[in-house]
């Protein structure tokens, strides 16, 4: 089956609990994560999840509306985008 | 991961920190299949189609927002150029009666601005067109939403002097019935007009267009500037390659999200207009780059060539990026909407002159610039002329958008509001070219354009 694969950004200063409160928030969207990643670029932490919401039981805008909020209250920006964004403005 | 971190990291980046957005989707609409000779079902059905497109616009660019994590400030109309479908509803009462339909419907769709309730005249002036812009003042003091535009020469036709003098009275009486004159903001005047132009207030769906035509303009002054900014000891020709990166990538991503509103709306996919567009936003500005290259404030001399280089930048990085750039594809300086411009000119740094040499070597003219109220109509149609020689002659497009300011002396402070920004009136040469505009006729077309 094809996979819906979306990129989400988290930036912000690192702190315990970042990869457990996004992970849960996802699992209970029945959202699968493909891979993780993270790093300390120009002194941001930041940290990004490929996820595939193909089987996801709520639409993108529920997801990306939710994981801000929740990016809220843990002080992060959250960012989520599809990944042809990335396909076009970094693969020719 | 198929990307790396960094490469994720520089997207979102630019969407968070550096302004990076989608400035227009504008939806070209064909109205001339609404033409009728009842003018009330003429209107009506002109109000349908707007508003049935207007919501499909704003619905599916909501949802590529969201898909894409990218904002999209504004989304528009063009319509076809209303002179043409009006030629036999051509009293004043029915061009006021049709830019109030106009702007009814667009306040229903949630349309902030339509375009293209003007005419092409570079040849001459039609007694419909010549009705038309007797009656701009009262259409746009009477609306709030309807843009306006003349094309008054191309480099293959010359220049249409008589129509010049037009708009200068038109524009002292536009800015008589609008407070701080703030309808002449919703009105440009062009040579070699581009038909594909998702920029307000210029844009209009042209003649050699399709029924719909879905066009977009990416902005992203802050990208550049922030790139800039990081590559303090290169030299020029490294300059312009950073810069032409930079503009690749952002053309890119313009384009996906046009191609994605157009595949959803079930209408052509047109061009991606590659203008750097600034906002009042700080940061958002064309003059803060050119100030990030080395030029202490944007006027000073080395200006002219820091722009040239810009735009030479853009245009090559855009032009990889995509095979349908189209529109005005230039840079942007509207005075009173980039803060750094504006400041400028309270510095004194930047004088008209100098910002009519901007314009040789970049797109698009004379933007956004408040001029006393005082200053005869003459003057204005020659502050014009001047302007739109130099496209007419250099074969590109050139604009103007000269908002006299009622009651205001140059220097005095001037505030539009919202995105259309503050600035202080601009001073104005004192001597006058009466006699020479009286002549009238037109601009013979170049030798250049002499090339069959």
């Amino acid at each position: 089956m094809q996979k819906e694969l979306l990129f989400i950004t988290v930036i912000g200063k690192d702190r315990k609990g970042i990869v457990a409160g996004i992970s849960n928030l996802l699992f209970k969207k029945n959202i699968n994560i493909e891979d993780i990643s993270q790093k300390i670029i120009r002194k941001h932490f930041v940290m990004v999840m490929l996820v595939d919401i193909k089987e996801a039981n709520s639409s993108m805008e529920k997801i990306s509306r939710d994981l801000q909020a929740l990016g809220k209250e843990m002080g992060l920006i959250v960012q989520v985008q599809h990944e042809n964004i990335f396909n076009m403005m970094h693969r020719i | 991961m198929p990307f790396s971190i960094e490469e994720i990291y520089e997207t979102a980046r630019m969407i968070l920190f550096e302004k990076l957005d989608i400035r227009t989707t504008t939806l070209g609409i064909n109205i001339k299949d609404c033409v009728h000779s009842n003018f009330s079902i003429f209107k009506d059905k002109v109000r349908k189609k707007l508003v049935q497109n207007g919501k499909k616009l704003i619905k599916h660019a909501k949802q590529v927002e969201v898909k894409y994590g990218i904002p999209i400030i504004n989304k528009r109309i063009a319509i076809t150029p209303i002179s043409m479908v009006m030629e036999t509803h051509s009293t004043p009462r029915k061009f006021i009666e049709m830019a109030q339909t106009i702007d009814t419907a667009a306040e229903e769709a949630e349309i902030d601005y339509i375009g293209g309730f003007g005419a092409l005249v570079q040849k001459g002036t039609t007694k419909a067109e010549k009705n038309l812009i007797d009656t701009l003042p009262d259409i746009l003091a009477s609306t709030s939403r309807v843009c306006s535009f003349l094309n008054v020469g191309t480099t293959n036709t010359g220049m249409n002097i008589d129509a010049v003098n037009l708009v200068g009275k038109m524009l002292l009486e536009t800015s008589r019935k609008t407070k701080n004159g703030i309808g002449c903001c919703r009105f440009v005047v062009f040579v070699n007009a581009p038909e594909d132009n998702p920029f307000m207030a210029g844009a209009f769906h042209g003649i050699g267009e399709p029924d719909f035509s879905l066009n977009i303009g990416i902005s992203g002054p802050g990208v550049v500037r922030s790139v800039v900014e990081k590559n303090r000891e290169c030299n020029l020709t490294q300059l312009s390659d950073i810069i032409k990166r930079t503009v690749f990538k952002i053309t890119r991503a313009g384009e996906l999200i046009g191609r994605e509103i157009a595949n959803q709306i079930r209408v052509p996919f047109g061009i991606v207009d590659i203008s750097l567009a600034s906002t009042t936003a700080p940061g958002d500005s064309v003059a803060r780059v050119i100030e990030e290259f080395g030029i202490e404030k944007i006027g000073a001399p080395g200006s002219t060539l820091a722009i040239a280089l810009l735009m030479d930048a853009v245009k090559k990085g855009g032009a990889m990026a995509s095979s349908s750039v189209g529109g005005l594809s230039g840079t942007f300086i509207p005075v009173s909407e980039d803060s750094g411009m504006s400041e400028a000119v309270a510095k004194s740094s930047l004088n008209m002159e100098k910002l009519e040499a901007f314009t040789a070597v970049c797109s698009v003219g004379l933007d956004m610039v408040a001029i006393p109220g005082n200053t005869p109509a003459e003057t204005i149609s020659a502050i014009i002329a001047d302007e739109l020689a130099i496209g007419i002659i250099n074969n590109k497009t050139t604009a103007a958008r000269i908002i006299p300011v009622p009651g205001k002396k140059a220097g005095e402070k001037v505030n539009f509001g919202g995105l259309l920004g503050k600035m202080p009136v601009m001073s104005i040469n004192k001597f006058s070219s009466s006699n020479f505009m009286k002549r009238g006729g037109r601009l013979p077309s170049p030798i250049i354009s002499l090339r069959n």
